[in-house]
C-alpha cells in the first residue's frame, strides 16, 4: 500500500487525456452523423423519416453501457475479430452522440418557422440552400444551449469506458484506488475535476439560453 | 399567350376542395387582384402558381411551361416569379442586405461584388435605401414588407404574387406598401394579388376576379364589377366592405 503521489496524478492527467480524446472523436464523428439524422428526420419524404425515427427510438432506448458491451464485447463474438478499446468505444460514443445530438437538432429545425422555408424556396434557391443559409443558422441558436448540455453528458458519459478496461479518467482513478486504499480520496479527486470541466460549461448553456431567447 | 393561364384547376386539403374548377388567365402588364372573402380559396390559388401548393387536377402555365410541385425546372421558374407573403417572412438572422443579396448571389445572377449594388437598387425603389445595414427586427412592419417586395424584385421577376400583404399591418402602414404597389404597377410589372384594400383594387387593378365558395365566381373591369355586379353575392361582399 502506497499513498496518493504524483504518480497518480500524472495518471489522472494521462486519463483525462483520454476522455477528452473520446469526447472530441465522438463529437468529430457523431456530428455529422447526427446532423445527418436531423436532416432525416425534418426530410421531405416520410420514408426517410420514418426510418430515421425508427432508428434514433432503437439506439435511444439502449443504455449506453450496453452499447459499449455490445461493440466491445458482443461484436468480436459475432465477427470473430477482436477490435481495439478505442475503436469499440469510439464507435459507441459517436452512435450516442449522433442520435441525441441529432435529436436536439431535429428540434432546432423544426423549431424555425416553415414560412422561412416557404420564403427562402419561393425565391428559387435549392433545398440545400434553404437549409444551409436559412434555416441551420436560425436552428443552430435555438438548439446551442441543448448542444452544450449534452456536451456536459457525453464528458460524463465517457466513463463508462472503464468498464471495457480503456483508461480513461475514471479508470485511472479506479486503478489509484486500488493502488493506494483510498477510494474517497482519490474518487473525490477524479470527481473534482470533471466538476472543473462540466460546471463552466453547465454556466456557459445557461448563459446561452438566456442570452439567445432573449434576443428572439 | 397570356403569361399566366390557369386551366380548371382543382385543390383540396384533405377532405375540404378549397379551389373548385378555377380558369383564370393573365395577359403580361396586367395588375390582376383577387376578392373575396376569407375561406374563398383566393390564397390558395395564388400559392398553387408557384407551386408552394401542388393542384390535384388541371393546369398552370407561366409563360408557356406548366407548373407542377416536383418538376425539374421550378427553381428557375420560382425565380421568375415573386411572392410576397402577409408576415413579411424575412430572414430573421440576416441583415435587409444579406435579406435582398442572397438568392441572387447563390443562383449565379451576380457576383457577391455586385450584390450590394444590387441591393441599394432595389432597396431604392421600395425607398429604404438607408436601412440597408439594419436588421429586420430593428424595421416597422410596412419596412419589413417593403423590403420584402426589395428581395422580389432582386431577382427581376416577370410576375409578382402578392398575399395580402398589408393584412398584417397597422393601418398607418399601409399607404407606404401600397405606394410601392402601385410604382411597380406604373411600372409595367405584372402582378396578381389579393388583397382586403379596395381602394387600391378599384383604382390600381387592371382586372378585379371576385371568388366565392372555392369559384372564380365574377370577374371583368373594376368599373365593370364595383358599379354593376351581376351576382348577388358579389353584391353582399361590395356592400359589407364599404364601411372600411
Amino acid at each position: 500500500m502506497r499513498s496518493l503521489s504524483t504518480i497518480d496524478l500524472i495518471a489522472f492527467a494521462t486519463g483525462l487525456q483520454y476522455t477528452l480524446l473520446l469526447v472530441l472523436m465522438a463529437l468529430a464523428f457523431g456530428a455529422p452523423f447526427g446532423l445527418f439524422l436531423a436532416l432525416l428526420r425534418t426530410a421531405n419524404m416520410a420514408v426517410l423519416r420514418w426510418a430515421s425515427a425508427l432508428f434514433l427510438q432503437v439506439v435511444q432506448a439502449v443504455p449506453l453501457l450496453a452499447l459499449l458491451m455490445f461493440f466491445y464485447f458482443g461484436l468480436p463474438v459475432f465477427l470473430g475479430i477482436q477490435i481495439p478499446a478505442l475503436a469499440a468505444v469510439t464507435v459507441a460514443f459517436t452512435i450516442y452522440t449522433a442520435v441525441f445530438l441529432g435529436e436536439i437538432w431535429r428540434g432546432g429545425i423544426e423549431a424555425v418557422k416553415q414560412t422561412q422555408w416557404e420564403a427562402a424556396a419561393s425565391l428559387g434557391i435549392s433545398r440545400w440552400q434553404q437549409f444551409r443559409y436559412v434555416i441551420a443558422p436560425q436552428a443552430f441558436k435555438i438548439a446551442l444551449p441543448a448542444t452544450v448540455g449534452f456536451l456536459v453528458q457525453l464528458i460524463k458519459g465517457t466513463s463508462l469506458a472503464a468498464v471495457v478496461g480503456f483508461i480513461e479518467l475514471t479508470r485511472a482513478g479506479q486503478l489509484a484506488s486500488a493502488a493506494t486504499f483510498q477510494p474517497l480520496l482519490v474518487y473525490s479527486v477524479v470527481a473534482a475535476i470533471y466538476f472543473a470541466i462540466c460546471f463552466p460549461l453547465t454556466l456557459w448553456s445557461r448563459n446561452l439560453e438566456t442570452r439567445l431567447n432573449g434576443s428572439r | 399567350m397570356a403569361l399566366v393561364e390557369i386551366n380548371n384547376v382543382h385543390k383540396s386539403f384533405g377532405a375540404v376542395e378549397v379551389l373548385k374548377d378555377v380558369s383564370l388567365s393573365v395577359e403580361e402588364g396586367e395588375i390582376v387582384t383577387i376578392i373575396g372573402r376569407s375561406g374563398s380559396g383566393k390564397s390558395t390559388l395564388l400559392r398553387c402558381i408557384n407551386a408552394l401548393e401542388p393542384i390535384n387536377s388541371g393546369r398552370i402555365t407561366i409563360e408557356g411551361q406548366q407548373v407542377a410541385a416536383g418538376m425539374r425546372n421550378l427553381k428557375e421558374l420560382r425565380q421568375r416569379v415573386g411572392i410576397v407573403f402577409q408576415a413579411f417572412n424575412l430572414f430573421p438572422h440576416l441583415k435587409v442586405e444579406r435579406n435582398i443579396t442572397l438568392a441572387p448571389t447563390l443562383t449565379g445572377r451576380v457576383s457577391k461584388r455586385e450584390a450590394r449594388a444590387l441591393a441599394l437598387e432595389c432597396l431604392t425603389k421600395v425607398g429604404l435605401a438607408e436601412k440597408i445595414d439594419a436588421f429586420p427586427e430593428q424595421l416597422s412592419g410596412g419596412q419589413q414588407q417593403r423590403v420584402a417586395i426589395a428581395r422580389c424584385l432582386a431577382m427581376r421577376p416577370h410576375l409578382m404574387l402578392f398575399d395580402e400583404v398589408t393584412s398584417a399591418l397597422d393601418p398607418e402602414l399601409v399607404g407606404e406598401v401600397l405606394k410601392v404597389m402601385e410604382d411597380m404597377a406604373r411600372q409595367g410589372m405584372t402582378m396578381i394579388l389579393v388583397t382586403h384594400e379596395m381602394n387600391f383594387a378599384r383604382n390600381v387593378a387592371s382586372k378585379i376576379v371576385f371568388m366565392h365558395q372555392g369559384r372564380v365566381w365574377e370577374e371583368g373591369p373594376p368599373s365593370k364589377l364595383f358599379t354593376n355586379p351581376q351576382t348577388p353575392e358579389l353584391k353582399a361582399f361590395i356592400g359589407s366592405t364599404r364601411h372600411n
